[in-house]
């Protein structure tokens, strides 16, 4: 009995001690200098409703990681500027970040020409730049510290329209013309360059594919310029603003084709579907993640949770589908270097993302030797059945019907448009 | 090749959102053209115009051309106190070029970040139901949210035309902007005059405001969009002429059309200021300028 006493005795013993060297542990690492990490973020101007809605992200993100006693033992800070969806202001920002707020980790904003404005500054300081949500940023620059966090592959020229023409190519009768509708910056242009390819590869002919200006907001010449080429296919690849303007426009002019849409940036937000109401059904886009079985992660739905329990409070998208856990995931990879590497330095990290797979909210995710994901894993959703602008209307996926590739498919593609859209 | 339908369509668009141009520009023909005071500022009162008619549909379900009603006296007060502080601070020092510059700049910033705090970075939009109405006319398209902006831009125009030209005070706005030290010596206060003028440009600023709501969706940035074109229709339209402006307006939205059309979207722009330049080489004074 007196020896059962004490073994019990030891045991509460090592548990308290256990309990307070955790404590211990845990205290030492908050009140040791944080671990800074910096980026520019749009909180204003026309990128500004992901870039929101990505933020939200990160702070669940820093305040989870916090909760499990920060990176290295030191609490995470995360340091962040409103770039204006400009991108001449991201050099500046990170200059500061770099030498004025002394960061040890940069990550980039929201958005193609956000990345492209940053990844110059993270390559002179030899820094690791995770680059949220952008299109070929790294293709012709090959710098071994990029990793795209998008699942878009080592090809991203040519991947953003594969899904569209993959279920282009299912179509029947198999159409032979197509147009684009894309703005004159670079993700314009990469866009362009993957839907050419695509189509000389198909014997498709291209009949109209000429840019806009980023500042135009009247698309209805444009949508009619298109409706006189008579294309079977209409490929639009345009940035959050313009995804709402060319789609009002669409519905306007009463363009019709056997698919429309393809790689519509920030169509699925909540603020572009309560816009456009109907007028928004028909059009197919691109899309990464989607709270559907086949795509559900460990996490994924707890983070989706607390997200959308603060996103009304701080006017962000409130459903958050489309970036949100994405930003999450750009982090979660960050520190997974950093804690598995005990380090900061860029060398260290890149070589641990570039060999190892990560696993995050939005999935495994394994990076190929160009910074992008090893194996692409988009889809193709068409927008059905929507009869309001209500909000309520969107909160589940019922209206986002995944039409391709096979193995994700939860619906049927309706075509021509005009029959959806109807 | 080019059909009839489509060049038609192109016309006819450009006419709408170059009339609809034509109210946003308004309020700048008058306060730079009339009283020579740039005021960069004025695309963001029109940003401030749309987001009250939108916080006047959402609250009281307004209609927002009946919020431009109410929107439009507020305005003018707003812009009786904006001139009282900018003639305070930089005019009658003789500080009204550069720093009278940097005041709008200001204001310009700091009225986005005032609606960023208050309504969000998110898209706001008029839910009302004829946003989404096409009529046709055989081939032409007239989609009422461009028809709408470009009637009430018309109305705005014309009631500033006929103040400015029918009533005293007007003419009074209009001699000050000729010369102030001889209706100074008639015994009138161009101070008060130009106060005036400077009310009534901020507040068609606030009329075409509810009109931009039913446009477009707006976002607290989007009057950076109209800076350059407003302050080139003005200058175009002849320095503190309202027809000129609505000329002007209609004009450039067309060209841009047309050059879409011809070249390709990327070059309307080039071509529509190209035109502005070479139409200043030719007749310095803008195309109503005396």
């Amino acid at each position: 009995m007196g020896q059962g006493k004490t073994s019990f005795g030891r045991i509460v013993g090592l548990l308290v001690g256990t309990f307070a060297a955790g404590l211990l542990a845990a205290s030492s690492a908050l009140a040791a200098d944080p671990l800074k990490i910096g980026f520019s973020m749009a909180q204003s101007g026309p990128l500004a409703g992901s870039g929101k809605s990505a933020l939200l992200a990160m702070k669940i993100w820093a305040e989870d990681q916090n909760a499990k006693g920060g990176l290295l033992g030191r609490p995470v800070q995360l340091v962040y500027y409103d770039d204006q969806s400009s991108p001449a202001n991201v050099p500046p920002i990170y200059t500061k970040l770099l030498d004025v707020d002394k960061v040890d980790l940069i990550v980039s904003g929201y958005a193609t020409p956000i990345i492209a404005a940053a990844l110059p500054i993270a390559m002179q300081h030899d820094m690791v730049l995770m680059g949220l949500f952008g299109l070929a940023n790294n293709a012709k620059l090959k710098y071994d510290k990029y990793f795209g966090v998008a699942p878009i592959g080592e090809d991203p020229v040519n991947v953003l329209a594969k899904p569209f023409f993959d279920v282009a190519d299912t179509l029947n009768p198999k159409p032979s013309t197509i147009a684009v509708i894309t703005p004159d910056i670079q993700f314009g242009h990469a866009a362009l360059e993957g839907v050419r390819n695509a189509a000389k590869g198909r014997n498709m002919k291209v009949v109209y594919d000429r840019t806009f200006p980023p500042s135009m907001t009247d698309f209805s010449t444009v949508v009619r310029e298109v409706q006189a080429a008579n294309p079977d296919l209409v490929f639009v690849a345009t940035q959050p603003a313009q995804s709402i303007n060319v789609a009002r426009a669409i519905a306007e002019v009463g363009l019709n084709a056997q698919m429309i849409g393809g790689g519509m940036t920030g169509l699925q937000t909540t603020d572009s579907e309560t816009i456009l109401g109907p007028q928004i059904n028909g059009l197919v886009n691109f899309a990464y993640w989607l709270p559907a079985a086949k795509l559900q992660s460990p996490g994924a739905m707890d983070f989706l949770s607390k997200y959308q329990a603060r996103a009304k409070a701080e006017g962000v998208d409130p459903i958050g589908y489309y970036v949100a856990p994405w930003a999450y995931a750009d982090l979660q990879m960050l520190a997974s270097a950093v804690e598995e590497t005990k380090s900061l330095e860029g060398d260290k990290l890149a070589a641990y993302l570039h060999e190892n797979s990560l696993s995050t909210i939005i999935g495994e995710v394994k990076y190929g030797p160009g910074g992008e994901w090893a194996n692409p894993r988009q889809f193709l959703i068409q927008f059905q059945n929507i009869k309001t602008k209500e909000p309520s209307e969107f909160t589940g996926t019922d209206h986002l019907v995944v039409v391709g590739p096979p193995e994700l498919k939860s619906g049927d593609l309706i075509s021509p448009f005009d029959k959806a859209a109807h | 090749m080019l059909s009839f339908s489509l060049l038609s369509n192109a016309i006819v668009s450009g006419l709408l959102l170059g009339g609809f141009y034509a109210g946003v520009a308004a309020g700048a023909t008058i306060s730079f053209g009339l009283l020579d005071i740039a005021n960069i500022a004025h695309p963001a009162f029109v940003v401030f115009g749309a987001y009250c008619a939108f916080a006047l549909n959402q609250r009281f379900h307004l209609d927002p051309l009946l919020a431009a009603v109410f929107v439009t006296p507020v305005f003018y007060a707003v812009g009786w106190f904006a001139y009282q502080l900018y003639h305070h601070a930089f005019e009658r020092r003789g500080d009204d070029s550069m720093r009278g510059l940097a005041f709008f700049f200001g204001l310009m910033f700091v009225g986005e970040v005032v609606l960023i705090l208050t309504f969000g970075v998110d898209y706001r939009y008029s839910s009302a139901e004829y946003t989404s109405t096409t009529f046709k006319l055989g081939p032409v398209a007239f989609p009422l949210r461009e028809v709408i902006p470009f009637v009430g831009s018309l109305v705005i125009l014309v009631a500033a035309q006929a103040f400015l030209k029918r009533t005293f005070t007007g003419r009074a706005i209009l001699g000050v902007s000729q010369d102030p030290i001889a209706l100074r010596l008639m015994g009138a206060d161009p101070v008060r005059l130009k106060r005036i003028a400077f009310a009534l440009s901020i507040a068609l600023a606030g009329a075409a405001g509810a009109l931009l709501l039913v446009l477009e969706p707006i976002e607290p940035a989007i009057g950076r969009d109209f800076i350059g074109r407003v302050f080139a229709i003005a200058v175009l339209g002849g320095m503190g002429s309202l027809p000129g402006t609505w000329v002007a307006a209609v004009m450039l939205g067309v060209i841009e059309n047309l050059t879409s059309i011809f070249a390709g979207a990327s070059w309307a722009p080039a071509v529509a200021f190209g035109f502005l330049l070479v139409t200043l080489t030719v007749r310095p004074s803008g195309l109503f300028g005396r």
